[in-house]
């Protein structure tokens, strides 16, 4: 395992912080998962043993906002939101898109042909958004 | 680690784009922009004509291209992206042929207003006033000719991928209009959405197998690129040797999901039988021909190194599909579930032909993915002209239950006989396309697969025994039973079917009688480039 990050493991030196950094990178990863666990159950943990308990038919229902629970887990919910859905996938994912071609659009040998993929790749969501709009699904019924 | 992390992101470069050996691709994902724009703003009156119009020449100009450019000029462009060569030239220019064939049987009307298959609202059945108010207020049934575009488009793309990233997007691109087009049937609206969901639910645990799979793979090579895993693998590193296989099996899972191979194929049926018939055939014939394209490809050139590693999987699972395939194919009373558990079968036969690791292995299964190709589109096309009767005289829906067929051959003896042909030919009987391409899998497989090769041969041949008493259940039914009680009438079909159910057939009988055209183009096209 040393192989991928290039560092040799030194069994005999006292195990400090810039030493565990080095150890392993996949300890370091379940370090942090052992403690995501640990605060987890710590926190339904002190939560359990300092909240007053009161198991009533009513507590133990599904809380909903305040609203009383209706229905089961199956409910219709309005196609219409699914515009959101696609507003999203239009203005939000190209975003991230345009963040690394940004770094790039003023260097010398990529930023024209850049320009022009990124104007094929917005003209592409466009060509998305101009149909649904054609189509309706942009006004709100 | 900070040195690590800079030479992990080098500067970005521009890379080199061969225009011409691409402009297929570009062609077709073109084409399917301006699909999308003529959805939008033509007007319903002509808008099928329009799209049928721009659908057919855009695919033809794709292989206008394919012809003219890229077959003389092999490249890997894009960065190693994309790689040109002689198998996905192959299968390039056969995906255009077939899906030609495909939009063709889209785009019959049935004497209607739009193309009959497909619904224009989910909820409305067929000849209602909601359906009428639906394509009243534009929501024509068109937007599936786009779709088909974008669908080919990642097809051409996926078996000329050269690395795993390249053919994840090519999946996702051929497989989410394929999912939406699978719940567009028009008839049995219920069924339809079922398949869709299955497929796509299904379809999407696949590409997660893909993509662990092909997260294995980087841990392991540091790289997607096929050749970089190949040139690994060569090294064999004995550190990581542990991520290797399972990467190798989990890719190679994503991909045999595709073909429907056993035990990953229980989406096929349903998804066959629940989606428009069109669909159906376009999607038999050119997905499975797209994905086997990626399986030649991993297989030869990725994962070439390691095969002594996977192969005993691999020829389980090709031994599986072929038994499963034939053997449930015997029980199924639905025609559309029978040809989907036939492809299974074929899918299985087909798999035989890549195990058998050699060139001659690589031409077998493009010879074997042509002839299914075209057999399978005209199969299906003639699927779906069989109906029951609709209420007052108006077209019904399929009629695809096994005793509707009885006696079918007595009223009409030149479309049940075509049928019966087409039958022969998935069967594999002599002077049909069937046999030279079976002959044309097996045979490597026997040469160059070792013991491994014969076995798979040899349940390949019995399996085919049960696919071929399968078939001729079926011709026995339609030629020398009583019909039932069920009305079933025969649509005359316009030109533009009968133009893909003869293409089809003729394609059918060609490649019987004379396949040495096709087998020494197969030939010529079975090396890849490196």
């Amino acid at each position: 395992m040393s192989a991928i990050d290039g560092v040799v493991r030194r069994s005999t030196a006292p195990v400090t912080l810039a030493t565990l950094a080095t150890v392993n990178g996949y300890v370091v990863v379940a370090a942090v998962v052992l403690a995501g666990l640990l605060l987890f159950v710590a926190a339904m943990g002190a939560r359990r043993l300092l909240a007053p308990r009161a198991a009533t038919a009513a507590t133990l229902t599904t809380y909903e906002s305040g609203v009383d629970p209706v229905g089961g887990g199956w409910a219709q919910t309005q196609v219409r939101y699914f515009v959101f859905a696609f507003l999203y996938v239009i203005f939000a994912v190209d975003a991230v898109y345009l963040f690394p071609w940004a770094l790039v659009v003023r260097d010398a040998h990529l930023g024209a042909a850049s320009l022009v993929e990124i104007a094929i790749f917005v003209g592409i969501l466009l060509v998305g958004l101009v149909h649904a709009a054609r189509r309706g699904l942009l006004r709100w019924l | 680690m900070t040195p690590a992390v800079t030479t992990l992101v080098p500067a970005f470069e521009a890379v080199k784009v061969d225009y011409t050996a691409i402009a297929p691709i570009l062609i077709v994902f073109g084409g399917s922009m301006v699909g999308v724009l003529v959805e939008a703003f033509a007007p319903r009156r002509s808008r099928h004509t329009t799209q049928v119009a721009l659908t057919l020449v855009t695919l033809a100009a794709a292989l206008g291209a394919l012809l003219l450019w890229s077959r003389d000029n092999h490249a890997k462009t894009l960065g190693g992206s994309i790689v040109i060569d002689g198998p996905a030239v192959f299968l390039q220019g056969t995906l255009l042929v077939l899906s030609i064939l495909g939009v063709l049987t889209m785009a019959e009307k049935w004497g209607g207003q739009d193309a009959d298959a497909f619904t224009p609202m989910g909820a409305a059945t067929p000849g209602s006033p909601q359906e009428a108010a639906a394509a009243r207020a534009g929501f024509t049934t068109s937007e599936v000719f786009p779709l088909t575009l974008i669908a080919v488009g990642g097809m051409l793309l996926f078996p000329a991928a050269g690395d795993l990233i390249t053919a994840f997007i090519a999946l996702e691109v051929l497989s989410l209009p394929l999912y939406i087009m699978t719940g567009l049937a028009r008839r049995r609206r219920l069924l339809s959405q079922e398949a869709s969901l299955k497929y796509f639910l299904l379809g999407a645990f696949s590409s997660a197998f893909f993509l662990f799979g092909a997260a294995l793979l980087f841990a392991y090579a540091g790289s997607l690129d096929f050749d970089k895993i190949a040139s690994v693998t060569a090294a064999a590193d004995p550190a990581l040797e542990g991520l290797l296989v399972p990467g190798v099996l989990l890719v190679l899972i994503g991909l045999l999901f595709k073909v429907g191979a056993v035990p990953f194929h229980s989406w096929t049926p349903d998804a066959y039988q629940g989606a428009p018939t069109p669909v159906t055939g376009f999607m038999a014939a050119c997905t499975k021909l797209a994905a086997f394209g990626a399986i030649l490809r991993v297989a030869y050139v990725a994962f070439d190194g390691s095969r002594w590693d996977w192969r005993v999987e691999v020829i389980a699972v090709a031994i599986l599909t072929m038994v499963v395939g034939s053997v449930l194919s015997v029980t199924q009373t639905d025609v559309k579930r029978l040809l989907a558990y036939s492809s299974v079968a074929h899918a299985g036969f087909i798999l035989v032909g890549v195990l058998a690791f050699s060139r001659q292995g690589v031409q077998g299964v493009l010879f074997y993915l042509v002839a299914y190709g075209f057999t399978t589109i005209a199969a299906f096309a003639i699927v779906s002209m069989v109906r029951a009767g609709g209420p007052d005289g108006s077209v019904g829906s399929e009629a695809s239950h096994l005793s509707q067929w009885a006696g079918l051959g007595k009223e009409h003896p030149v479309v049940a006989g075509v049928f019966a042909f087409l039958l022969l030919a998935f069967a594999g009987i002599p002077l049909t396309s069937g046999f030279t391409a079976k002959f044309a899998v097996f045979a490597p497989a026997v040469a160059d697969g070792g013991r491994a090769g014969v076995t798979m041969a040899i349940v390949g041949v019995l399996c085919s025994a049960i696919t071929g008493f399968v078939y001729v259940r079926l011709i026995v039914l339609m030629f020398f039973t009583e019909a039932g009680s069920d009305e079933v009438e025969v649509l005359v079909p316009s030109a533009l079917t009968t133009v893909a159910v003869t293409v089809g057939t003729a394609a059918t009988v060609l490649l019987g009688i004379a396949p040495g055209l096709v087998l020494s183009l197969a030939d010529s096209a079975s090396q890849f480039i490196r």
